[in-house]
């Protein structure tokens, strides 16, 4: 089989993960878009790994031992990033990324004293959560 | 021991007792009112014996000098005259007096120790003051004063009164001192020392070359210190403090300093004809002045204080026609029986509750409530009023004498209208003293109207004898101390005075005599043909705010009744009594009496408006024009902080979108670099 064809498979998959970890709102679909992504890549390890033994004299297969760890890695990712996901869900009710913005910058005010005014803001913000999480 | 060991005890034995109260008076409560009575005792036993040892002779001068300061030496020197000796024998008296009252005025203050510690320092600056020989180390003891005086009368600091006197005692004395500094350095520049012997000497062999110029500037300070016209108005604020400090430093002896400084250098006032004619007005506008105010106050404390700026005008008048020996006799006489009145009228605040003579005069039985204190209350006055053959009769008589031997050019050391001014002012303000005694006592002992506080009649059914409440002992005890020489120093002294002064005879001529009592005598009827006239008003108008807390502290009974004054009467000095014989004697000077002449006003106008303006201006430079700096230079960070904050949306996927455009960038420029497009 020709490289072209795993290579366009894999830079296919690739641009779908990509798309979905940039336009997906919802938290876990985009964790499902890396695993795309992650496995774009497996594909790819394993595609070059057979091309490049074709023409080698003796090979380690390194790059298909490269795939089980990341196989291994996506897997202890995916359970961390849902975790976050469940702790996010039950702690705000919502798993929609366009929601969860509360590192955004507040509005600017060009006082006197708008630094203090915005570590007080901030201050006021750091308390609602804390009232939130109790 | 050496006469001048002895003497160097003086001032230390109270300087010890209060370095010690000061340490001790926390850890050891039962050991404070020992400290503070004992050394001041010891000093007045040590000063006593250190008076007999000189015994009027000639003056006892030690000096030593600790260290080269390479320019005008400055000594540890004693110089022991006459007038030092007996001074400080006045002081000593004093002072114990008013520690030994202060444990039972004070009984239950919590701030006693620093109090008491505070006094004993006070004390032994004044006897440095007395001792020194060396201008150097005596305006030392003269600052230690100031501060002392500062942190007393603040006392009370949690009523406002208290702490805005505090602050006007040091500002006013301080305003004096400045130039009283520029005038002891010109002085020493050109003595070469700031030895008094040898000051003396340079003035009598014509060393000093600006002898008025240097006179002025003294006499800036002493009027700063002895509250004389124009730099006297802290000193009827400074009654906001405690009875007994302003006994000891408002009457007797810190306001005493300036005159004793003067007589200590007469020979230099009166080198220049124009300090002594200086003097003379200072001393003029200030007795007749102070009298006038004297008699409209409605403070008992008051009327003392401007009777004792009155009295030091005396003292100043007798300086300036050049008789030191009469200045300290009525400083001597003057320091008993004023010391005397204050601690009386502290006595008297305590059983009324009030320091207004207006609500005393609508109390009836103040003489059985307290009878030590109006016994020798009215001895006090008396001398005060100068009756024959009260102290003050004397020593008033001598300074009037001095003024006359001028007059009819018996002495060359004094320009004749000095001479003129004095006598004239003297006679006017003996007459308005008796005027303001009078009234004080009619006011204070002989009101109508509801019974004082703590009175029990023993002709009152169900109440005995016991159930008066008593002063404490320590506080009447002393008054009859000092009625002694209230009643009779002036009559034995004024005989042998004069071997321990100048020499010049302090009797009382026959001219003076009956023109001073004459006058005294009809200022005193006719005060009391005023109370007559209107005491029959005095029920209609129903005054009288006594102090919340009538059987406390007497410290906190004077304290309460300061604080109510105002409230209660509207002003500090003024109580709105028709039947106060004062407003009828003066008429429509009252009110202006009343206020000190407005002179306060007219500072305020005059120097506080002004500060206050350059304060704001300060101010508003900072606020408003270095601050604009400042700030515009934080400007452009700023703005270009809050466009870079704009791109913190909160939104991670546009982060993760920037970060793939920034890689493809760079892929892209990469790729453009290596194939070197």
């Amino acid at each position: 089989m020709h490289l072209v064809y795993p290579a366009v498979l894999s830079a296919l998959l690739f641009c779908t993960g990509l798309y979905g970890v940039l336009a997906r709102r919802n938290a876990i679909l985009v964790l499902m878009s890396v695993e795309l992504m992650l496995n774009a890549v497996n594909l790819n390890l394993v595609a070059f790994d057979v091309w490049l033994s074709r023409t080698a004299e003796e090979t380690l297969h390194s790059g298909q031992a490269l795939t089980l760890f990341t196989i291994a890695i996506a897997a202890a990712e995916i359970g961390i990033g849902l975790a976050i996901v469940l702790a996010v869900h039950r702690n705000r009710g919502t798993s929609d990324i366009d929601k969860l913005r509360d590192t955004a910058e507040g509005p600017d005010k060009d006082g006197p004293d708008s630094g203090a005014l915005a570590a007080r803001k901030a201050d006021d913000q750091a308390g609602e959560k804390a009232e939130a999480t109790a | 021991m050496t006469t001048t060991t002895l003497a160097a005890l003086v001032p230390l034995l109270p300087f010890l007792g209060a370095a010690a109260g000061l340490l001790l008076g926390r850890t050891a409560p039962g050991l404070v009112r020992p400290l503070a009575v004992l050394p001041t005792l010891g000093a007045l036993v040590l000063a006593v014996l250190v008076a007999v040892r000189q015994g009027g002779g000639p003056a006892i001068d030690a000096a030593t000098e600790l260290t080269p300061t390479g320019s005008v030496p400055i000594e540890l020197a004693l110089h022991i005259d006459g007038f030092a000796a007996l001074v400080a024998i006045l002081v000593g008296v004093v002072a114990t007096c008013v520690q030994i009252y202060s444990t039972g005025y004070l009984h239950n203050d919590p701030r006693y120790p620093s109090y008491a510690a505070l006094v004993s320092l006070f004390t032994s600056a004044m006897l440095l003051v007395v001792y020194s020989g060396d201008l150097m180390v005596l305006l030392v003891g003269w600052e230690v004063m100031g501060i002392c005086s500062y942190f007393l009368v603040g006392h009370y600091w949690e009523t406002a009164e208290a702490r805005a006197a505090s602050l006007k005692a040091f500002l006013v004395t301080k305003l004096g001192d400045v130039p009283f500094l520029i005038g002891l350095f010109a002085l020493a520049t050109d003595a070469g020392s700031f030895r008094i012997t040898k000051v003396l000497g340079a003035v009598a062999s014509g060393g000093i070359h600006h002898v008025t110029l240097v006179a002025l500037l003294l006499l800036a300070g002493v009027a700063g210190k002895s509250a004389q016209f124009p730099l006297h108005t802290w000193l009827p604020d400074a009654m906001a403090g405690p009875t007994p400090v302003s006994a000891l430093i408002h009457a007797a002896t810190m306001v005493a300093a300036g005159v004793y400084f003067v007589a200590r250098l007469l020979p230099l006032f009166q080198a220049s004809t124009a300090a002594m004619v200086v003097l003379a007005v200072m001393a003029a506008v200030t007795m007749t002045g102070a009298a006038l105010a004297a008699l409209a106050q409605d403070d008992i404390k008051r009327v003392l204080a401007y009777s004792t700026i009155s009295q030091l005008g005396y003292m100043t008048g007798a300086l300036a026609v050049g008789d030191r020996g009469a200045a300290v006799f009525h400083l001597l006489s003057h320091g008993a029986f004023k010391a005397l009145l204050f601690l009386a009228a502290g006595v008297i605040i305590h059983a009324t509750g009030t320091n207004s003579l207006a609500a005393m005069s609508r109390m009836t039985g103040l003489r059985d409530r307290v009878p030590d204190a109006y016994w020798t209350m009215t001895v006090a006055l008396l001398s005060l009023a100068a009756i024959p053959p009260f102290s003050g009769f004397f020593s008033k008589e001598s300074v009037l004498g001095a003024a006359e031997h001028v007059i009819t050019g018996h002495t060359e050391h004094a320009p004749a209208a000095a001479g003129w001014t004095v006598l004239v002012a003297g006679l006017a303000t003996a007459l308005l003293t008796a005027g303001y005694a009078t009234r004080l006592w009619l006011l204070a002992f002989r009101g109508q109207g509801a019974e004082v506080p703590g009175l029990a009649r023993s002709t009152d059914p169900g109440r005995t004898e016991e159930h008066r409440v008593r002063e404490p002992l320590t506080m009447t005890v002393v008054l009859w101390v000092l009625a002694v020489p209230s009643l009779a120093f002036g009559g034995f002294a004024y005989v042998s005075l004069p071997a321990w002064f100048d020499g010049r005879s302090l009797t009382p001529t026959l001219m003076t005599s009956i023109l001073g009592t004459g006058l005294a005598l009809v200022g005193g009827l006719v005060t009391y043909g005023a109370w007559q006239h209107v005491t029959a008003l005095a029920p209609r108008v129903p005054l009288g705010a006594v102090a919340a807390h009538p059987g406390g502290d007497a410290g906190l009974v004077e304290a309460e009744a300061i604080a109510a004054h105002e409230p209660a009467y509207g002003d500090i000095a003024l109580a709105p009594d028709p039947a106060d014989p004062g407003r009828l004697l003066l008429g429509p000077l009252h009110r202006h009496a009343a206020a000190g002449f407005h002179l306060d006003a007219l500072y305020g106008v005059l120097f506080v408006r002004p500060v206050q303006a350059g304060a704001s201006l300060v101010q508003f430079l900072d606020r408003e024009v270095v601050d604009t700096y400042v700030r515009g230079a934080g400007a452009l960070p700023r703005w270009l902080g809050a466009a870079v904050r704009r791109a913190q949306t909160g939104n991670v996927q546009t982060y993760v979108s920037a970060l793939l455009a920034g890689a493809v960038v760079l892929t892209v420029a990469a790729v453009l670099v290596a194939t070197g497009a």
